[in-house]
């Protein structure tokens, strides 16, 4: 473990020390999180990311949303909009809501997995470091919790003109967004990152 | 020297951008392909050309602000009549039918939060520039929540993708996204690209320059 970390807000020099569980440590100068503590942390992420890798693959495959109006019926899943978009010829749209709602964030999960369950068993496989480097730098482009909120808008928006039924993908999609924050609260990279230290 | 903060760049260390190792003995700009033993990212002890690079971003997603606000985002064709919608008059629209809780988020994440987010970005930059000695703490809270909140303007083209998705019902009623959306995504991921190019560290180190500049004086 190394015992010097700079904050990575203001570059500040702090020596590192042992928290409390649940504890923050926090820079003195600028208040940026430097790390934290918590317990069983990379198990918990594990647990959370294999629940999470179920609840993508439900959300994907079930009907999502199915709209109906008097006799006509429109069934959705998660990509039918992409899909549709595509056909119009709005490809950047349709390619920038691909990456974000559904590329990056089974990226990550299958990424996370790929970091975990190696580590859990003392693995060390090929590339490891500069996988989890790369999942680090996808995470801000994964958006589902920005489609939930979308999501609702667009019922409210539709509400008034015909009935929209919520599919079984819907309510995993929804479990999906709370069990993937549970997983990056619980996760603080400096655990992994100490497990993958070049020298042990 | 010894009066400045014991800061990574004064001890001539450099911590690694992405795993935030501390690492010795890489004296940038000369050794610019030096790579973390841990995680094997490019190391420099700031983000490279930050200014620049946020400067271009954000007179990039500027241009893009207009046409995005301007040009229709969604067109619903009803029975051979076509309505074009803005962002603005999809607000007007919730607005008008009620839903205000609905307009207000809408209003926020895709009017409001962009055009703050380039705002906060440009005070940033020039208070960098002039050397700025105004609460460097503050000014490094504004800049996380200028990365936190930028996600959330994406909403606007999640509700348009949910809607092409689900209205079509032929001649009876379709709707199709307009030019604006991709102006509109354009400015989000511009913006974000943006935030994730301005080092906060900067506002510490103009800090530090000025304490040194006085001391010697």
């Amino acid at each position: 473990m190394e015992s010097i970390i700079a904050c990575h807000e203001c570059d500040l020099l702090h020596q590192r020390q042992p928290l409390p569980a649940g504890g923050t440590a926090r820079c003195v100068r600028c208040g940026a999180m430097l790390y934290r503590r918590k317990p069983n942390s990379l198990d918990r992420v594990l647990a959370l990311t294999a629940t999470g890798f179920v609840l993508f693959i439900v959300a994907n495959v079930y009907p999502f949303l199915t709209f109906r109006l008097e006799a006509q019926k429109q069934e959705t899943t998660l990509i039918t909009g992409i899909v549709e978009l595509y056909h119009q010829g709005m490809w950047i749209v349709a390619g920038v809501v691909f990456l974000t709602s559904i590329l990056v964030p089974l990226l990550e999960l299958i990424g996370m997995l790929y970091v975990l369950l190696p580590l859990k068993f003392n693995i060390r496989p090929w590339k490891l470091p500069i996988f989890f480097r790369w999942i680090r730098s996808f995470k801000p482009w994964g958006m589902m919790e920005v489609f939930m909120l979308g999501i609702l808008v667009a019922f409210v928006k539709l509400a008034k003109m015909a009935t929209i039924i919520p599919g079984i993908a819907l309510y995993a999609f929804m479990a999906l967004i709370f069990v993937l924050a549970a997983s990056a609260a619980a996760l603080d990279p400096h655990i992994v990152w100490d497990q993958l230290e070049p020298h042990s | 020297m010894n009066n400045a903060s014991p800061t990574a760049l004064n001890a001539g260390l450099i911590s690694c951008h992405s795993c935030h190792l501390l690492c010795r003995g890489v004296r940038p700009p000369e050794d610019i392909f030096a790579i973390c033993p841990r995680c094997g990212a490019r190391l420099h002890p700031r983000k490279p050309n930050s200014i620049a690079r946020t400067w271009a971003l954000v007179i990039a997603a500027f241009v893009f602000y207009l046409p995005a606000n301007v040009l229709p985002i969604t067109r619903v064709i009803s029975l051979g009549k076509v309505q074009s919608d803005t962002i603005m008059s999809g607000v007007i629209y919730f607005v008008k039918s009620g839903s205000w809780p609905i307009a207000l988020v809408i209003f926020i994440a895709s009017i409001f939060v962009p055009l703050i987010k380039l705002f906060l970005l440009i005070f940033l930059l020039i208070s960098v520039q002039i050397k700025s000695k105004w609460r460097p703490k503050d000014r490094t809270r504004l800049y996380r929540i200028t990365e936190a909140v930028g996600r959330w303007s994406m909403v606007d083209i999640y509700v348009v993708t949910i809607l092409v998705a689900l209205v079509k019902l032929g001649s009876l009623a379709t709707i199709e996204a307009g030019p604006g959306a991709i102006f509109f995504a354009g400015v989000v991921v511009i913006t974000m690209f943006a935030a994730m190019s301005f080092d906060p560290r900067l506002i510490w180190d103009k800090q530090e320059q000025n304490d040194e500049r006085r001391k010697k004086q």
